[in-house]
């Protein structure tokens, strides 16, 4: 009872990075609040998904196993995910913030009438005292996030409402198995007790998902723009950066809203977070927003015609100049000295 | 052929995309009231989902609801311009320190009180926040679907809806019934922009307190002109459990708010003179980060 539940996300029976990445943060959660990990699973064909999981430290696994809960659909996996609250009353949940998870999350949380935040860069356990009802609180979670388009960052924390649910993005956590041999528990839902037909009222007529995204997560070498790249023609000089170095091409929130990229490539806190060994900024003014997404780069290179650009700040190298000059000049002087 | 009730959900929220250096204050964090308040850009794009339908099947009609200080009565007139209907700011003290669900209550509260709605449309979700969650919470706090990430109505027949979706990493077409909430994408096609007959026709638009703060007289026009009134409810015109609105009625607190400042790491400041670019690509090379 009271424990710490991570809803498994499912895509043609392989668990979602980002839950395992979810259970490796519920395993230390646990174990600070001395209490079990639980992993929930709802789709079809779950056979393999326990010897996915349990090996991150899942303590006990649910499956929800019928074909009519493969793809997601919102109503029968909201019913599934609540009924399954209600019995077990975890005190802290945590989904994705993926397409399904901020489709599931705020729906199962209004039916909880339990708080949900969005987003987390970081997830802790601490204490919180109430002065106005002069009540000390043992062992919240600290839901951690940037906010205001990333220029503070707040701590939300759910004083008196159960489960503290929190969504995480792809990335964010690190994922590390437990134990290859931990002994978990695997629990069959009897489907029927969960779910109702009348739940099942979306047709889905055509579904189409990428296996192959971009890498950009695992490229070594990110090239990325900002607005002050200035159009998709100027995008291009990055694509050839990254391509003869080795690497992919990234943006910020501006380029994308710009129009100049696909929104694939963004970083940043509502985008992917990656860790290369060289990040070359271009015209990317560097709000934290963008920061919270590439700050853990080993090199930064920043490239603005602005000399106070923010990115600046933590950066490695600051060039400041025009990208349609600089980069040019790179791909020479790499060129020229690798050969 | 049909004509539907559409409600859109739209937020006037600060304009937090580019913060510009007349927004920082001198200790480098940002100054919040030199932020332009803006309609919400992916509420903008769920108001052109509505006006298709009711472009499609005559007899429509679109309402804006909006909750929010006075001043978010412009939405709804950023609305009237591009051809809604009407709109309703939902506007109290009680709903001061509302969170994302209490939000939701009391916006699921007032559309109860709005009469039968076909169509709920918002913005997937609202760039002060980010969180994505009230269209959700509104579906579910009046017990309908919800289809979340829409970027286009591929067909509309009575009652059936047949909506493109767009995900993380792909795309979906899903079909069901009204009614229904769904949430907009920024991808879906931009609102259109204001017309210039309508501008003129509502420029003058207020609500009760607008008015009341304008100190003018423009009464003789307000009681011939009925489509000028923007309509205005507290807490007292819908009915609500207090313990469901505002900071009380809010599950999550925030505990505490750190504005962000810069810190400064030793950078290497160089020119974009040929030689320090190409002593640069060197030492990466030589460090083995590149090559």
């Amino acid at each position: 009872m009271n424990n710490v539940f991570v809803y498994c996300e499912i895509e043609d029976g392989q668990v979602a990075e980002v839950s395992l990445e979810l259970l490796t943060k519920g395993r230390t959660l646990a174990n600070e609040l001395a209490c079990s990990l639980e992993a929930i699973a709802v789709g079809h064909n779950l056979e393999g998904v326990a010897a996915q999981v349990i090996p991150y430290g899942v303590d006990t696994l649910y499956l929800a196993d019928d074909k009519r809960l493969y793809p997601y659909q919102t109503l029968p996996h909201t019913s599934v995910v609540v009924k399954l609250f209600r019995e077990k009353e975890p005190q802290i949940a945590l989904l994705g913030a993926t397409s399904i998870g901020r489709d599931l999350g705020p729906r199962v949380s209004s039916a909880l009438n339990s708080g949900l935040t969005a987003d987390c860069t970081s997830l802790e356990i601490g204490t919180h005292f109430d002065r106005r009802a002069n009540k000390n609180y043992e062992s919240l979670l600290y839901q951690i996030r940037p906010a205001f388009g990333g220029n503070i960052i707040a701590t939300i924390i759910n004083p008196d409402h159960r489960p503290q649910m929190a969504t995480v993005r792809e990335g964010v956590m690190k994922k590390s198995i437990l134990d290859p041999k931990y002994k978990g528990k695997v629990v069959q839902l009897n489907v029927a007790d969960y779910v109702d037909d009348s739940d099942f009222v979306v047709e889905i007529i055509e579904r189409h998902i990428e296996k192959s995204r971009l890498n950009i997560k695992g490229a070594p070498i990110i090239v990325a723009g900002g607005y002050g790249v200035g159009s998709k023609e100027n995008f291009n000089l990055l694509f050839e950066l990254a391509e003869v170095l080795g690497g992919e091409v990234g943006a910020s929130r501006a380029a994308i809203d710009a129009g100049y990229v696909d929104s694939a490539r963004q970083i940043g806190q509502t985008g992917i977070t990656v860790r290369p060994k060289l990040y070359i900024a271009c015209g990317i003014s560097g709000q934290i927003q963008h920061r919270a997404g590439m700050e853990q780069s080993a090199q930064i290179i920043a490239i603005n015609t602005d000399p106070e650009a923010p990115i600046n700040s933590i950066a490695d190298y600051v060039i400041t100049g025009s990208i349609t000059d600089i980069i040019p000049k790179m791909i020479k002087y790499y060129k020229k000295n690798t050969k | 052929m049909k004509a539907y009730s559409i409600i859109v959900l739209a937020k006037q929220v600060p304009d937090t995309r580019n913060v510009g250096k007349d927004a920082m204050k001198a200790d480098g964090t940002v100054n919040r009231a030199a932020l332009p308040a803006i309609f919400n850009p992916e509420d903008l794009n769920a108001l052109e989902q509505a006006l298709r339908i009711k472009d499609r099947y005559p007899g429509t009609t679109v309402k804006i609801l909006t909750m929010g200080p006075v001043r978010a009565a412009e939405v709804i007139r950023e609305g009237l311009y591009r051809g809604a209907d009407g709109g309703i700011l939902l506007t109290d003290r009680a709903f001061a320190g509302s969170d994302t669900l209490a939000t939701s209550y009391a916006l699921s509260q007032a559309i109860k009180k709005m009469g039968k709605t076909d169509l709920i449309i918002a913005g997937r979700q609202a760039i002060d926040g980010d969180t994505a969650q009230v269209g959700p919470q509104v579906a579910e706090k009046l017990n309908m679907l919800q289809i979340t990430y829409v970027e286009e109505v591929a067909e509309l027949k009575n009652d059936t809806i047949i909506l493109k979706r767009r995900l993380d990493r792909g795309v979906e077409t899903v079909k069901c019934k009204l009614p229904l909430v769904m949430t907009v994408n920024g991808t879906a096609p931009e609102c259109r922009v204001r017309n210039a007959k309508l501008l003129m026709q509502y420029k003058r638009a207020r609500t009760i307190t607008e008015l009341q703060r304008e100190n003018e007289d423009y009464t003789h026009l307000y009681n011939e002109r009925s489509d000028l009134n923007i309509a205005e409810w507290t807490v007292n015109d819908i009915e609500t459990d207090s313990s469901q609105l505002g900071l009380t009625g809010s599950p999550t607190k925030v505990k505490t708010i750190v504005n962000v400042v810069l810190q400064a790491k030793d950078s290497k400041v160089i020119s974009d003179s040929d030689a320090d670019i190409e002593n640069m690509m060197i030492e990466l090379i030589d460090s083995h980060v590149i090559g």
